[in-house]
């Protein structure tokens, strides 16, 4: 590990000037980015310690009924805060799914946010990787991709973003608030994370010295609370990331579905929305065809990028599943293993 | 001995120690980090090692930026081939037991990515680190050959170690073609990986010509000899101090370059040196367990007996050193047929040696054999468990011995009736739970070999009637010490609470290897010894004193118990050892013991553990993700010392399966052949959530042949078997044999419609 500074700020605006300082990185609880580092894989010569700022630990309830969650709160105090699972159940889900216990009562949920890819091509100082090192290639590309992207990928990278958290926010159109030299700002986390294209070292919209100070769901989010679910494959019944992972959120009202959501994640280097399975479920009665239509729907555009054509077909399976779990009702009670395939049968459906 | 640790003594039972479910010894140590592992001692003045290693598998290093990483701050020296001092012996020399040709920078080939090319060593380990890091290697690089398809195989001189590579009776053909169903398959296992928790490390200091090392280690006499042959001095000057492994499962047995590489640093530098690798370091250099590719050919009579065993393997070792895993060996001596054949092929690729890792050649096999003998099974029309019924060997089938004894049956009947398998349908896809997952049962028999080793121990009565004894022995962590601890009471006819126990040092008597499950028969064996040799001696003083009530009693004999020893005919007349002693003027009575096995009962009998393992999956019918529901494991293994560590330790192993069948495998890039998941976030293991509620039944068996004690061993037995039960119920839940290890969602999607 290269020798670095290490400087604790006390307010955002000193975090955001000591970021100046070209090579800097912001630590959160530095449940990836230490690794990273352990590895060689990055070599900030400047830590930014904000795990100390004040005011960025809190969740919120605001006066138009959003909910916003500041960008040091816990992942598993976010998970566990009564009132945000209730209001936002698939994010608990998501949530509680990933990683293990021990690293959720570290990690920040502006830290999830950030979470750089489990691409092992990335993680390999020998390998090349435009990601890591603008323009060397990438050995993703004919390597070893059973895990890699099937949508949104390029000829330059074919990595997938790793968060579940971020997926069960995307289906919930969250917002980023994020601070900066010149300002604060909201970005839709749909827009926040950038498809690789030519550029794939450019991951999000952050401008250099921006931080995350909080996440915000708003209020009409919570009209999906009745009907919203997290489903999450693979081969480890735990600790381990998706193949492929899909929040689903539904609004049904007299036998119809009236609005739906959908977001993906394992599948691309983004959390992956898909405006199409939402559009080809509206109108239509929350059926195993409606499902299986809306998973098609999701997946058209799909190609492999290696040996992983079977993601495509085990996406389409993930979403028919996650769309009929929603679809059944939000369990009362948070299942044991949140989100897997053999989550309990808690019996209970809440909000109906 | 002041550095060895004392383990406090055992909670008073009612009754002998051998039997009781006593807890580790070390428990408490451990739980409040009272317990040193080697990496935990830093002598004043110590130096951090970090190896630098190849990113490329097959090749020669070019250049590497030595000045560079001296420049660094704390950087202190920088190990490379060109200035390394010299070493008594050559890699290819291997004049000790279990010599692997290892890597001591002894030239600039690159062998396998992860192979040690340099070390550094510092002030501190981020300096040793950044060191290695500024080193910047290049290299020339040949094309890396990592798969079996890579390269030709050969035919190898032995496999595993030094057994024969092949093994015949009968005509197989004949077998074949006078057989009414046949069946031939092919399955294949990948690399793994031991990922023992404690990294491997070494703290070296040197002292004139003596040197002083603390390693996790599971043969510490035998590897005083090794690193004393590798600097010349003699095995007593060489000091192995290993109280505590976090986990070894035979990675820990053999010597391994960065090793070698930091006693050289030790006695360069004139300071103590550290190294510990970094899990990524331990995928290479410190052996694995080789990819398997396994073919066989069975053919069954009407009455669904076999005809014919043919089990062909292809293993993968390394371009410089043979560890042939020798999985076709499996197929010795489970099933009866009168045709049987076991042969090994091997590949060379450009990867790290593989070595022992729990089970070798028997985890691989029997993951196949079992597999293939459920498709036999399926193919005679009968039941696995009758099948394997109707084959029941009543003799070892490759070598005709009797065995030593064999409580398989009772592992059958007993792990059948606890699981209820008698319910379960012949025909695939019949079962399913509430929530409509696709259940399925499958099962597999358990076998593996009771060897035993060469091991000494001393046992010291002493003046206050308490005894010490002592023997090097090693406790990997499943609790091998308490294990030994409780036989060494007992020899001694002494409650455990007043015997002290020392381990885990080379000064100790030679305590023999930690491997092959025999560990406790041998080193146990040898303890019991020890103790009856002290009370041998203590009798001799007792009867021959006047003034002991046991006076004259030598030709009617006396029995040691609770401390005293009593006259055989008359147990009401007895005396303290304390006072025995006290009376001789004698302050403390020493006895020593061996252990190893009677050369004309290992000549006669064939002698195996046994076991019938059980398992239930549940399979998502859609997402085709696998789970384990249930595991019942009902094993034979001569006495039981201590059912809660054997316990334990067959749940381990269990456990390890569950990690064979469904998760375990190293991932090499094709190209640059390195293993891309060198890491526990990639390389997946199970974890809780993946293990179901377990049973283990420790079925009695009364082997009067292994040794005086009775005693087996359970260390590796619980991988075998439950491999191929999983396998075999991932068929019944689902129609689909998969004959690729890991098990997983891929294989399973392909063959199943999304309704």
């Amino acid at each position: 590990m290269n020798l670095f500074e290490y400087i604790r700020p006390t307010s955002v605006a000193e975090a955001i000037a000591a970021a100046g300082e070209p090579g800097s990185a912001y630590l959160g609880a530095g449940t990836n980015l230490l690794d990273l580092m352990k590895g060689g894989v990055t070599s900030p010569n400047r830590l930014i310690d904000l795990t100390h700022l004040p005011d960025l630990g809190k969740i919120e309830q605001l006066p138009d009924g959003s909910m916003r969650i500041g960008a040091l709160v816990k992942n598993a105090a976010l998970a566990h805060d009564t009132a945000f699972s209730k209001a936002y159940p698939a994010v608990a889900e998501a949530l509680l799914s990933g990683a293990s216990a021990q690293l959720r009562n570290a990690a920040t949920v502006g830290g999830n946010l950030m979470q750089r890819t489990r691409c092992a091509y990335f993680a390999d100082p020998a390998s090349a990787c435009n990601k890591r090192e603008p323009g060397s290639g990438c050995d993703a590309i004919g390597g070893e991709n059973r895990h890699h992207a099937i949508l949104g990928w390029s000829e330059s990278c074919i990595a997938t973003h790793p968060s579940d958290f971020c997926v069960a926010l995307t289906a919930l159109d969250a917002t980023i608030e994020i601070e900066g030299a010149g300002g604060r700002r909201e970005v839709p986390i749909t827009d926040f994370y950038l498809l690789p294209g030519d550029t794939p070292h450019e991951e999000t919209v952050l401008e250099a010295g921006e931080i995350i100070v909080a996440i915000k769901l708003p209020a009409n989010a919570a009209g999906f609370a009745g009907h919203q679910r997290y489903l999450k494959v693979r081969e480890r019944t735990s600790y381990a990331f998706a193949l492929v992972s899909a929040a689903a959120a539904l609004e049904i009202e007299n036998g119809t579905i009236t609005e739906a959501r959908l977001a993906l994640g394992g599948v691309a280097m983004k959390p992956w929305r898909s405006a199409a399975a939402e559009a080809a479920l509206a109108g239509l009665s929350p059926t195993r065809e409606a499902f299986e239509k809306a998973a098609e729907a999701a997946f058209a555009d799909a190609r492999p990028s290696g040996e992983n054509a079977y993601k495509i077909e085990l996406g389409k399976r993930v979403v028919a599943r996650a769309l009929a779990m929603a679809a059944a009702g939000t369990p009362e009670r948070m299942p044991a293993l949140p989100a897997s395939p053999f989550a309990s049968d808690t019996g209970a459906i809440a909000h109906v | 001995m002041s550095d060895t640790i004392s383990l406090p003594g055992g909670n008073a039972r009612f009754g002998s120690n051998s039997g009781q479910p006593m807890t580790r010894r070390d428990g408490v140590l451990k739980v409040t980090g009272a317990a040193t592992f080697a990496a935990d001692n830093h002598p004043d003045g110590m130096l951090y090692a970090v190896t630098a290693n190849a990113t490329i598998s097959r090749g020669r290093v070019t250049s590497l930026n030595v000045e560079a990483a001296k420049a660094h701050p704390g950087v202190v020296e920088v190990i490379t081939p060109a200035n390394r001092p010299p070493l008594a012996i050559t890699p290819e020399a291997k004049p000790y037991p279990f010599a692997f040709n290892i890597e001591v920078l002894q030239d600039d080939t690159v062998r396998y990515a992860g192979q040690e090319i340099a070390m550094v060593v510092a002030e501190t380990l981020e300096a040793a680190t950044e060191g290695a890091r500024l080193l910047a290697p290049t290299y020339e690089a040949e094309t890396a050959r990592v798969g079996f398809d890579d390269v030709d195989s050969f035919d190898p001189d032995a496999v595993g170690v030094g057994a024969p590579p092949v093994a015949e009776k009968g005509d197989i053909d004949a077998g074949l073609a006078k057989a009414v169903n046949r069946i031939s398959a092919s399955y294949e296992t990948p690399a793994q990986y031991h990922n023992a928790m404690e990294p491997h490390a070494m703290v070296a200091q040197w002292d004139g010509d003596r040197v002083t090392l603390d390693t996790p280690n599971q043969a510490l006499v035998m590897s005083t000899g090794a690193f004393g042959a590798w600097f010349g001095i003699p095995p007593e000057n060489v000091t192995i101090r290993s109280p505590f492994l976090g986990g070894g499962f035979g990675s820990k047995a053999i010597v391994f370059g960065g090793q070698v590489l930091t006693v050289l640093a030790a006695k360069m530098l004139g300071r103590p040196v550290k190294y510990a690798l970094r899990r990524d370091q331990m995928y290479g250099p410190v052996g694995h367990r080789g990819a398997t590719r396994q073919a066989f050919r069975m053919g069954m009579d009407a009455e669904g007996k076999l005809t014919a065993l043919e089990h062909l393997t292809t293993s993968t070792t390394s371009t410089f050193e043979d560890f042939i895993e020798p999985a076709s060996n499996a197929s010795h001596d489970l099933y009866a047929s009168p045709a049987l054949s076991s042969r090994h092929k091997a590949a060379r690729l450009d990867i790290g040696t593989p070595g022992p890792m729990r089970a070798p050649g028997e985890a691989s096999g029997s993951a196949a054999l079992e597999s293939a003998i459920d498709e036999a099974a399926l193919a005679a029309g009968l039941d696995p468990l009758e099948f394997r019924l109707r084959n029941y060997a009543e003799t070892a089938p490759m070598s005709d011995k009797p065995y030593s004894a064999k409580a398989l049956r009772e592992c059958y009947a007993q792990g059948a009736e606890k699981f209820g398998w008698s319910k379960r349908p012949m025909q695939p896809r019949q079962m399913k739970d509430d929530a409509g997952r696709l259940v399925g049962w499958g099962m597999g028999t358990a076998l593996f070999p009771a060897p035993m080793f060469q091991a000494k121990a001393k046992a010291t009565l002493r003046a206050d009637g308490s005894a010490l004894v002592e023997t090097a022995g090693a406790d990997m962590g499943q609790g091998a010490w308490t294990a030994l601890h409780q036989i060494a009471a007992d020899g001694l006819g002494l409650d455990i609470a007043q015997v002290e126990f020392h381990s885990g040092h080379s000064g100790l008597p030679d305590g023999g290897i930690a491997g092959g499950s025999g560990h406790t028969a041998t080193a146990g064996s040898a303890l019991h010894a020890a103790g009856k040799d002290a009370i041998a001696k203590l009798t001799e003083l007792a009867v021959n004193d006047e003034a002991s009530p046991l006076f004259g009693a030598g030709n009617i004999g006396v029995t040691a118990r609770d401390g005293r020893l009593h006259r055989a005919d008359d147990p009401s007349r007895s005396e303290s050892y304390g006072e025995i002693l006290a009376r001789a003027g004698v302050s403390e009575l020493g006895g020593e013991g061996q252990g190893a096995r009677d050369p004309s009962s290992a000549e006669e009998y064939a002698m195996f553990s046994h076991g019938a393992v059980f398992a239930e999956v549940k399979v998502d019918p859609e997402l085709c993700q696998i789970r384990v529901s249930r595991l019942v494991g009902a094993f034979a293994a001569g006495r039981i010392i201590n059912p809660r560590l054997a316990a334990s330790q067959l749940y381990g192993g269990m456990i390890w399966g569950i990690g064979f069948a469904l998760l375990e495998e190293a991932v090499h890039d094709r190209r640059s052949g390195r293993i891309m998941n060198a890491n526990l976030a990639e390389y997946h293991v199970p974890v809780n959530a993946d293990v179901p509620p377990m049973d283990v039944i420790l079925v009695d068996e009364d082997d009067r042949y292994v040794n005086a004690l009775g005693i087996k061993g359970v260390g590796e037995i619980g991988i075998t078997g439950t491999v191929g039960a999983i396998a075999n119920a991932i068929w019944h839940a689902t129609g689909v044999r998969v004959r690729k290890f890991p098990i997983g969602i891929e294989a399973l999607l392909a063959e199943t419609s999304a309704h």
